[in-house]
């Protein structure tokens, strides 16, 4: 029992720390429609700023931001590389997530670098306190949450989300959709670095191949929270997004409970966790699209016959 | 207000496809003027829309508005001077967005847009005034989604969307014709009283022949991307259906050609 509700908080206390990178993805693929694939790279990037720094002997607060920081300089780059580059949008991305792999090497200097004894945002707490920990991560990421809903409501906040459902209409009352779809990256990446500085320094360390697969995993969040929690309003999808990060690191902490899966499956539970979501909302719809028909037509025809 | 000047517009330019959409047109429009274009399919009225909001950059020719050349100023910015209704009624809101929240968009027209709240309670109120003279009750819907509304109230809400903040010029793109002929009487209605209540200097296209002559103060005729025939206030008064399709006749030399071309 014990060990379950150690591996369930361990679960919940990723699942919150990830959320800032699901809601980043929730940024670009849901309010903007642009598939961003900068985020397996900008993941590490805010990784790596932070592990970097906290080395040399800098704050971890002053890590934290410098890695967010670098998070927006990364997405407002593949934005230019879309809006005026006009280059294709899940090409912008790779190219810079393919760049930032380098550069990421760059500012680790080695593959991987150790957190381990240093002072981090977490403060060092006893294991049986650790619910209290638990229960600040979640505050936070609540008013990230809100500060996130908040800015979709305002007028820039508008025109962002216009640009991704319809361009043509918020271009022709004076927004500049190039602007808005370049801040719109940037901000999605600045979260997603600030998720990869809050995990390399909650697991201890960074590595150049920690953001492997996290566009994967992003969009499984955003699927499975739209799925069980609805998307109806802003404030609604935002908190489905933090949720489904979270349902995504239960079922994965589950499913690695199972025998003969190994911890490297752990990619291909995700894929098929996202095709299964992707699939069968779908599959239902027609299925029930077309037994609705063949009603219809049974009704139709029974009509007829009685004439 | 608006004048243009010698305006040429070719499409795929130098191949076998190429299309001349504009040749030479010059038009000018004078505060208040009501002005129905119609014309063939293909006669370059839409190019001419696109060319004039900023969508398009002609080839050649010039673009004034209030005698400032604004040829070379993208549609975001132009935009400030300009208000749109386009033929589809998907063309102009944002589906995923509320009635409220797209009101407050179009509320910012051709202003920056920063990190003040865009449905504030005072422009609710204003909002909730404004679709009230539309009759049709959305301002009772102010939170729900355009995207579960009908083309007609769409329609009527981009209608109101692009005239509320009292543009410049009102560009008018057979913005009735994706609806169905009820639907498309509410639309003509509210368009004839909005732009008469706003005196809106207004180009309106449209394929429905007795609205062109009993709408506005003038009519132009376009073909195969000219100006053919501008009918002043004082003839346009005496126009009938028949008179106008005799003299497109004679000057084209060929009948005027659409199959959506309602004669009244
Ligand atoms: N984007 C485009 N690419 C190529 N040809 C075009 C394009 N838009 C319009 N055309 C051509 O330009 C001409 C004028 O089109 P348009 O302005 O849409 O006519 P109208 O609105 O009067 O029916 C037509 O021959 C059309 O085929
Ligand atoms: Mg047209």
């Amino acid at each position: 029992m014990q060990a379950i509700w150690t591996s369930m908080s361990g679960s919940v206390e990723a699942g919150l720390l990830y959320a800032l990178m699901a809601l980043g993805v929730y940024i670009t693929f849901r309010i903007l429609d642009f598939p961003d694939l900068t985020v397996d790279g900008s993941f590490t990037t805010g990784g790596a700023i932070a592990a970097v720094m906290i080395n040399a002997g800098y704050s971890p607060w002053l890590a934290t931001a410098a890695a967010l920081a670098g998070g927006l300089v990364a997405g407002s780059l593949t934005g230019l590389l879309h809006a005026k580059g006009k280059i294709n949008g899940l090409l912008s991305g790779i190219l810079m997530m393919i760049a930032l792999y380098s550069i990421n090497l760059r500012i680790l200097g080695r593959p991987n670098m150790s957190l381990l004894g240093m002072d981090t945002i977490f403060p060092p707490i006893e294991r049986d306190r650790r619910w209290m920990l638990l229960i600040v991560i979640a505050v936070v990421i609540v008013i990230i949450k809100l500060l996130i809903d908040a800015f979709l409501k305002t007028d820039l906040g508008l025109a962002l989300r216009a640009t991704g459902d319809n361009a043509k209409m918020i271009g022709s009352f004076g927004a500049n959709t190039d602007t808005t779809k370049i801040i719109g990256v940037s901000l999605s990446n600045g979260l997603v670095a600030l998720s990869g500085a809050v995990i390399a320094m909650q697991q201890g360390f960074a590595d150049i191949s920690m953001g492997i697969g996290m566009i994967v995993i992003g969009l499984a969040s955003v699927i499975i929270g739209e799925a069980l929690f609805g998307a109806k309003t802003v404030f609604r999808a935002t908190l489905a997004v933090v949720l489904g990060s979270i349902v995504y690191r239960i079922v994965v902490a589950l499913a690695l409970r199972v025998d003969w899966l190994e911890s490297s499956d752990v990619k291909l539970i995700t894929a098929i966790i996202v095709i299964i979501a992707l699939v069968v909302p779908t599959a239902s719809r027609s299925w029930t699209m077309k037994k609705q028909a063949y009603k219809r037509s049974r009704e139709l025809a029974g009509s007829e016959a009685g004439r | 207000m608006l004048r243009l000047t010698n305006i040429y517009k070719l499409f795929n330019p130098g191949t076998v496809d190429e299309k001349t959409a504009l040749a030479g047109i010059n038009l000018q429009l004078n505060p208040g003027d009501f002005v129905t274009v119609i014309g063939s399919n293909g006669a370059g009225k839409s190019t001419l829309m696109n060319i004039i909001s900023g969508a398009m950059r002609p080839d050649m020719g010039d673009v004034l508005i209030d005698n400032q050349n604004v040829t070379q100023m993208p549609e975001f910015k132009r935009s400030i001077f300009i208000g749109r209704v386009f033929q589809d009624p998907m063309a102009g809101t944002a589906p995923r967005m509320t009635i409220e929240e797209n009101l407050a968009m179009a509320y910012k027209r051709g202003q920056g847009r920063g990190l003040r709240l865009g449905v504030t309670r005072r422009r609710r109120e204003m909002f909730r005034e404004q679709l009230a003279r539309l009759g049709i009750g959305l301002e009772n819907r102010l939170r729900a989604k355009v995207g579960l509304l009908s083309g007609g109230e769409r329609q009527a809400l981009s209608l109101l969307m692009a005239t509320f903040t009292n543009p410049r010029i009102l560009l008018l793109d057979e913005h009735t014709a994706a609806l169905d002929p009820a639907r498309a009487d509410l639309i003509t209605r509210l368009t004839e009283t909005i732009v008469r209540e706003q005196r809106l200097t207004t180009l309106m296209v449209t394929h429905n022949m007795e609205q062109a002559i009993r709408l506005g103060n003038r009519l132009i005729m376009m073909d195969k991307g000219r100006i053919i025939l501008d009918i002043d206030p004082d003839k346009k008064k005496s126009l009938t259906v028949e008179r106008l399709l005799g003299e497109f006749e004679q000057i084209s030399g060929h009948k005027l050609s659409d199959d959506r071309i309602v004669l009244g």
